[in-house]
C-alpha cells in the first residue's frame, strides 16, 4: 500500500514537470517569410538568454500563420499585414482574442541607375510605370530611353508590400525582368542604364540612385515616421494579451537590443 | 550450400536491389510530380494551362496561363540548336576525318571537358560577359534576353552534339568511303554525299540528346534570360522559360497553394516534352544501328 502512494506521488510529479516544460516554456511562431529573418535573429539572441525557453518559427505566409492563431496551434502569428475582419470573426467564434504587437517596419526604396536625371517621382508615376503605361524615360522628364522594369519574383513579400501600395489595382507589366534576390535587383539595376527596380532599404549603395518618392526620400527616419509612402509595419500577433514567456519575448523583441539586430537584418526599428 | 555458393547470391541480390533502386527513385519522382502537379487542374483547365497567354499566379484571380512559359522554352531550345548544330558537325567532320590520329586524341577529350564546367559557371559568365557585350553591340536596353540564352544553351549543348555526331561519323563502315573515293569522288564529296547521309540518324540522335540537354537546362537560363513572362516574339527581348519559372518561384510560394501546384503542373509539362525528346533519341539510334550493322 505504501509502495502504490510513492508510485502514484512519483507519477504526478513527472506529469507535472512533463507538462510545465511542455507547455509553458516553448513558443511556436508561424507566418510571414518576409518577417522570418526578425523572428529568427532575435529568437536566437533571446533563447542564448533564457536557455529553457525553446522557440520555433514556421513560415508558410501571413494567411498561414493568422489561421494558425485562430485555431489556437500557435502562440504567436507572424504577419506583414494587419489581420482581416473576416479573421477576427473566425478567431472570436472560436474563443481566441488576437492582439497585434507592431515589431518593426519595412521600407522599400525605389532605385533607378546613378546616371539617370529623374530622381523624384509620384505614387501615381510609378504605378504608370510598372504597369508599362509609361514605357520612355522622356515622358517623365528624363533622356529618350525605354525604361526597363526590374521586378522581384512574383510570391516574394518584398513584391507583396510593391503591389499593394504601389500597382494596386493594375497587373505588373508582364515584360518586367524577374530577379530573385535584392542583391540581384541592385546588380541588374546599377548595369541597366534605362533600369528601374525596387530593394529593401538595406541595400541602398553608391552604384544605385533611390528617387524621392511623393517628395520623400527613402530612410529610415522617414519611414518611422509615417511620411514614405512605400512602407508597412510588421506584427506579431497573440491569442490575448500575452503572458510568461511570450510576453518576455515581445518585450526583448521591443526593447533597444532587440531593434537594433530588427535593424541589423535590414528593417527599420521602432526607435 | 557452400560458402561461396552465399557469397554469390548475397552479390546477385546486391546488384539486383542497386539496379531497383534507380527505376525506385524513378517512379517516386513520377508520382510525387503527379501528386502535387495534378491538383492545379481543379483550378484551370489543361487547354487554358497549357494556351493561356498570362501568367500571373499570384493575382485574384490568379491566371495559369504557360503559353509564354513552354514557347520561351522551345525557342530558346532551337535557337540554341540553329548555333549548337552547325557548330558541332563541322567540328565532328573536323575530328572525324582531318584531324590526323595523334591529334584526335587530344581534342576529342578537350571538346568533352566542355560538359564537365558546372552551369552556374556559364550562367555567371552569360551575365557577367556576356549581358554587357549583347547590350552595347545591339544598343539594347538590356543584354538580359532570348539571345544571350541560346547563345550559352548552344555552347553547353557543344560537346554532346560533336562527341556523339563524331562517334556516328566514325561508324560508318571504311568500305562506303572507299567506294566513294574509288569512283572518283573527291574527299568533301565522300564526306557530305556519302558518309553524312549513312550517318544522319546517328548525328539526328545527337541533335535530339543536346536538345534535351538545353531544354532542361535551369541555372543558365535562370540567370541569363531574363525572366518576363511574355510570348517570345523578339530574340532581343527577355524570356522566362519553364525550368526557370519552376525554380524561381517555387522557393517563396506557400505549400499547398494554387500557385504551388501549378509550378508541379509545369513540371508534368516539361517532364512529357524531355520524354518525347528521349523517345524520338532512342528511335533514331536504333534506326541507325540496324541501318549500319545490317549492311557492313
Amino acid at each position: 500500500m505504501k509502495m502504490l502512494k510513492i508510485l502514484f506521488l512519483v507519477f504526478s510529479l513527472v506529469l507535472f514537470f512533463a507538462g510545465s516544460a511542455l507547455g509553458g516554456d516553448s513558443i511556436t511562431i508561424q507566418g510571414s517569410t518576409t518577417v522570418n529573418p526578425v523572428s529568427q535573429i532575435t529568437a536566437e539572441a533571446f533563447m542564448d538568454q533564457y536557455p529553457h525557453i525553446n522557440i520555433s518559427i514556421r513560415g508558410g505566409g501571413s494567411g498561414t500563420g493568422l489561421a494558425a492563431l485562430v485555431d489556437d496551434a500557435v502562440e504567436l502569428a507572424q504577419s506583414s499585414r494587419f489581420i482581416r475582419e473576416d479573421e477576427v470573426r473566425r478567431a472570436v467564434e472560436n474563443g481566441v482574442y488576437p492582439v497585434p504587437h507592431r515589431i518593426a517596419m519595412d521600407g522599400i526604396a525605389v532605385v533607378v541607375h546613378p546616371d539617370n536625371p529623374v530622381n523624384e517621382l509620384t505614387l501615381d508615376e510609378l504605378q504608370a510605370i510598372f504597369s508599362a503605361e509609361i514605357t520612355c524615360w522622356s515622358e517623365l522628364g528624363g533622356p529618350n530611353q525605354e525604361i526597363t522594369i526590374v521586378s522581384r519574383d512574383s510570391a516574394s513579400g518584398t513584391f507583396g508590400v510593391f503591389n499593394d501600395i504601389v500597382l494596386r489595382d493594375r497587373r505588373l507589366a508582364p515584360t518586367a525582368l524577374t530577379q530573385a534576390s535584392n542583391a540581384a535587383i541592385s546588380t541588374t539595376v546599377a548595369e541597366t542604364p534605362g533600369g528601374i527596380g525596387y530593394v529593401g532599404l538595406g541595400y541602398l549603395s553608391e552604384r544605385l540612385q533611390a528617387v524621392f518618392v511623393d517628395g520623400v526620400k527613402p530612410d529610415n527616419t522617414t519611414v518611422s515616421s509615417g511620411e514614405y509612402p512605400i512602407a508597412r509595419p510588421l506584427f506579431f500577433f497573440t491569442n490575448g494579451w500575452p503572458e510568461g514567456s511570450v510576453a518576455s519575448y515581445i518585450s526583448f523583441v521591443l526593447s533597444p537590443a532587440g531593434q537594433e539586430l530588427i535593424e541589423q537584418q535590414g528593417f527599420v526599428p521602432l526607435h | 550450400m557452400s560458402k561461396g555458393y552465399l557469397k554469390e547470391q548475397f552479390i546477385k541480390y546486391l546488384l539486383f536491389f542497386c539496379a531497383l533502386s534507380s527505376v525506385l527513385f524513378l517512379a517516386g519522382i513520377i508520382w510525387v510530380l503527379f501528386r502535387e502537379g495534378l491538383p492545379v487542374f481543379s483550378h484551370v483547365s489543361l487547354l487554358e494551362f497549357i494556351s493561356g497567354r498570362d501568367w500571373y499566379p499570384y493575382w485574384h484571380p490568379p491566371d495559369f496561363g504557360i503559353l509564354p512559359l513552354i514557347s520561351a522554352s522551345l525557342v530558346v531550345t532551337t535557337g540554341a540548336m540553329v548555333i549548337a548544330v552547325p557548330i558541332g558537325l563541322f567540328s565532328a567532320i573536323f575530328i572525324a576525318f582531318i584531324l590526323p590520329l595523334k591529334l584526335k586524341k587530344i581534342v576529342k577529350p578537350i571538346t568533352e571537358l566542355l560538359a564537365s564546367i558546372p552551369s552556374v559557371i556559364f550562367g555567371l559568365f552569360g551575365m557577367q560577359i556576356l549581358a554587357p557585350v549583347l547590350r552595347d553591340l545591339f544598343n539594347l536596353p538590356s543584354g538580359f534576353n532570348a539571345l544571350n540564352a541560346m547563345i550559352m544553351l548552344g555552347i553547353m549543348a557543344l560537346p554532346t552534339i560533336i562527341s556523339l555526331s563524331e562517334d556516328a561519323l566514325t561508324a560508318v563502315p571504311e568500305p562506303y568511303r572507299e567506294a566513294s573515293l574509288a569512283l572518283g569522288s573527291t574527299r568533301w564529296e565522300a564526306i557530305s554525299k556519302v558518309i553524312i547521309p549513312a550517318a544522319l540518324s546517328g548525328i539526328a540522335t545527337a541533335v535530339i540528346l543536346g536538345l534535351g540537354r538545353a531544354i532542361g537546362e535551369t541555372m543558365v537560363v535562370l540567370m541569363v534570360a531574363g525572366g518576363a513572362a511574355v510570348m517570345p516574339t523578339d530574340i532581343f527581348r527577355a524570356v522566362k522559360p519553364m525550368t526557370a519559372t519552376i525554380a524561381a518561384e517555387m522557393g517563396e510560394t506557400s505549400v499547398g497553394s494554387p500557385h504551388y501546384h501549378s509550378l508541379f503542373g509545369i513540371g508534368i509539362v516539361l517532364f512529357f516534352i524531355t520524354l518525347l525528346f528521349n523517345i524520338i533519341a532512342d528511335y533514331f539510334t536504333q534506326k541507325f544501328q540496324s541501318m549500319v550493322g545490317g549492311e557492313s
